[in-house]
């Protein structure tokens, strides 16, 4: 046995090689992303970058069914994606052992909502176990499977940022080999028509009481009793946060499985207590059972549903002890994120910016171009949604048409993007989409997909050609620009907006930021020559500041992309040598 | 139980920063736990990393008001996690600037004079050009681990402890450079 640090994510990866898990299929979602790339480095594990997170756990389950300890892993709005497949396999049950990893985003470090998947696991009727810290993250995964196999159920395992992308030990074990379970043809179980469908429902009902039984034992869920007066049910980040708040000041029903939750467990516990408090992140999830069994409790009204909790806060709260901060808070400028220097969205949305025009946009790290000074987005909602919305935006105001594009990356547009553009093509928009193919999935860290010919674990692969994808979607008008150069950038874009059919512009360069792209030489400007006119400011370049009434550029950022020299009117800006 | 925040703009290389503080810690025989940022912030955001050793670590965040030492990369971002510092606590930082956004574009001003304001208002602070100590040692990637060596003066552990931390966590090709960089870094201490 050996005690590691561990990042939460590469916990569950050793869980998963420990648990002998055979296959896992996901797509990259922060914070989530890590434990797929940390799985590929385990021969013993197929591993995989599926183009969506419904793929992904489709694959897994097909996996599951044949026999294979399975797995996927996806963040919080990656489930949405994925919930279809869920609530039948919830039915089905499985062969092999299946889990899924769904990691929620507190706070929004990196997303687009703090949804709680909490509620798929009551809405899907599936269990889900949520663990606090690296060692729980590498054990719960085992715990997971034996409950899947156990009791022929999918498991949800439920993380949050600060479990994923927090380090703390972990102590490993040897590898369990899991050979394939054998698979007989059982259309009862597996085929989910509707007869077969209603004789599955009660198994499922029946599944939930055997687990809340196990709940109310303490096989699961824990009891940590200091002989306290003030009890505390918590789970995963929120209880760290709570015994670092009230340490032995507490009792805690500290809960491995947070659906189904626990009933004669939690009434026992409550009884046990003078004053009873659930702290959960997010929504009132346990606190509306808690209320349901007859308990009475402390929750939401002490504490917010929105963003991540702070020990801190807890402690202000429960116990009235005032923070120990000393220094107030200083007025120091937002630093929010921003595009790469040499980043090719860049020249990108500065012609859609330049160009005035209505821009749908997606989700990747071309998302910034909706922050200033490019400021040249409309819309972004959820993956794929730049293609269909555009659609629906120009059937209702087709006179606008022509000042209207959809933006969105190459990976966004292989996870939900194409089949926007079948329905563009079908029912006849004159859409013009952009797909911004950069040959790598950027946000999340430089991830492989479908159309970069390299697999998860490196290897080559048959690439996804986007030209020839789109003219089979049936789009007549396929272009492929160059963002670096502004002019063909806008003449074709001016082309493809006065088209009155669909039409796809691939805006096409790597990603500055991969290894085999070749940088040219800082730039510099001359002060002499410089007007002080901002030309070059417009761009949003992180290397170019202003100051003195003229530009400059810190060398140590400015990659020679040649963006700003294009803008610059008074030759100021010298490429290369100097 | 000890807090040390390393703050600074994402893409600085705070995460080996953190993850040789963490085998400092380990080696000593203290739980430890980090907390670190991925994804969207890291792309020129302000990013910050919490670690926390003692003999029982629970939440890997530091409390307002409770961390002993901030290292950090880049000067504005010290006045950021101010509120963090407890009374006593140390900030170590770079006094390189990265400006950011809403500076370049003219939309917000950089702050003014911030070491000498965080002193007056109580606060100590080391403050060197991490950036110069580093190319002093041969490579700028260096700063993170020049910080370190300033900060370990505060933080404490033998000179041999720091090193086997670094030598569990750095390349071997890298080592000479980075222990220069780290003598360089104690002396501004």
């Amino acid at each position: 046995m050996a005690k590691k640090i561990m990042l939460g994510n590469e916990a569950i990866a050793r869980g998963l090689y420990e648990a002998g898990c055979n296959f896992v299929s996901s797509y990259p979602g922060t914070p989530s992303t890590e434990i797929t790339e940390e799985v590929a480095k385990y021969p013993e594990i197929y591993a995989e970058w599926a183009p969506n997170e419904k793929v992904a756990c489709e694959a897994a389950f097909g996996a599951c069914v044949a026999g294979a300890r399975s797995f996927a892993a996806m963040k919080h709005v990656g489930m949405n994606v994925a919930a279809d497949l869920l609530f039948t396999a919830s039915y089905t049950g499985v062969n092999g052992g299946f889990v899924m990893t769904v990691a929620d985003d507190q706070g929004m470090h990196s997303s687009q909502n703090e949804q709680d998947s909490r509620h798929y696991a009551r809405s899907s009727k599936v269990p889900m176990l949520e663990p606090s810290d690296s060692q729980e993250c590498c054990d719960f995964v085992k715990i997971a499977y034996n409950l899947s196999e156990e009791y022929d159920t999918p498991v949800l395992l439920r993380t949050s940022t600060r479990v994923a992308h927090s380090q703390s030990f972990v102590e490993t074990t040897d590898r369990v080999e899991h050979a394939l379970a054998d698979y007989t043809r059982t259309p009862q179980k597996y085929i989910m028509a509707p007869a077969n469908a209603a004789r599955r429902h009660p198994v499922v009902e029946e599944r939930t009481c055997k687990l809340i039984e196990l709940a109310n034992t303490d096989k699961l869920n824990r009891v940590i009793d200091n002989g306290a007066k003030i009890g505390v049910i918590a789970s995963g980040i929120a209880f760290q946060y709570a015994r670092e708040a009230l340490g032995d000041q507490a009792n805690y029903l500290k809960l491995t499985m947070v659906w189904p939750l626990p009933t004669t467990l939690i009434q026992e516990f409550a009884a046990s207590v003078d004053k009873l408090y659930v702290i959960e992140e997010l929504d009132s999830f346990i606190e509306e059972h808690v209320r349901a069994l007859g308990v009475e409790c402390e929750g939401k009204a002490l504490f917010s549903p929105i963003g991540e909790y702070t020990a801190e806060g807890i402690r202000a709260a429960v116990l009235g002890i005032p923070s120990a901060q000393v220094f107030d808070q200083q007025d120091v400028p937002v630093r929010p994120p921003v595009l790469c220097p040499g980043c090719p969205h860049r020249g990108l949305f500065y012609v859609l910016g330049k160009m005035k025009l209505f821009v749908s946009g997606d989700i990747g790290c071309y998302t910034l171009g909706s922050v200033a000074p490019l400021s040249s987005m409309d819309t972004v909602i959820d993956m794929g949604a730049s293609v269909s919305m555009l659609h629906g935006r120009n059937i209702m105001r087709p006179d606008e048409s022509e000042r209207c594009v959809a933006v969105i990356g190459d990976s966004t547009f292989m996870h939900s993007g194409i089949t926007g553009l079948v329905n563009a093509v079908y029912n006849q928009s004159a859409s013009t989409i952009i797909i911004a193919d950069n040959s790598i999935t950027g946000m999340t860290g430089h991830q492989q997909n479908p159309t970069t010919g390299q697999t998860l674990k490196g290897d080559v692969t048959a690439a996804v050609n986007l030209e020839e994808l789109c003219h089979a979607c049936g789009v007549k008008r396929v272009r492929v620009v160059d963002p670096y150069d502004l002019t063909a950038l806008e003449s074709t874009l001016r082309e493809e907006l006065a088209a009155s059919e669909p039409s796809v512009i691939i805006s096409r360069r790597p990603c500055a930021l991969l290894k085999s792209v070749k940088h040219g030489k800082p730039y510099t400007i001359d002060a002499d020559k410089c007007k002080g006119c901002r030309m070059c400011m417009k761009i949003g370049c992180p290397a170019i500041s202003f100051a003195d009434g003229h530009a400059s550029i810190d060398a140590s950022l400015c990659v020679g992309c040649d963006l700003c020299n294009k803008l610059c009117k008074f030759d100021a800006i010298k490429g290369g040598a100097v | 139980m000890l807090n040390i925040m390393i703050v600074g703009v994402g893409g600085q290389g705070s995460l080996l920063a953190s993850r040789i503080l963490g085998s400092l810690f380990a080696s000593a025989g203290l739980d430890v736990k980090l907390s670190e940022v991925h994804g969207m912030a890291q792309r020129g955001g302000s990013v910050v990393t919490f670690v926390r050793a003692g003999q029982q670590v629970s939440s890997p965040l530091i409390p307002k008001g409770e961390a002993d030492v901030i290292i950090s990369f880049e000067e504005s971002e010290a006045m950021r996690y101010l509120p963090w510092l407890k009374k006593d606590g140390t900030i170590v930082l770079n006094t390189q600037h990265i400006l950011p956004m809403p500076v370049l574009t003219g939309a917000a001003a950089y702050p003014e004079n911030i070491t000498a304001r965080m002193r007056e208002m109580g606060a100590k602070v080391v403050a060197f050009d991490a950036l110069e100590a580093a190319m002093k040692a041969g490579s700028p990637k260096a700063a993170n681990v020049a910080l370190l060596g300033a900060a370990s003066a505060v933080i404490g552990h033998s000179r041999e402890e720091w090193e086997a931390a670094m030598r569990a966590t750095i390349k071997p090709a890298l080592l000479e450079l980075n222990f220069a960089a780290f003598e360089i870094g104690y002396q501004n201490k």
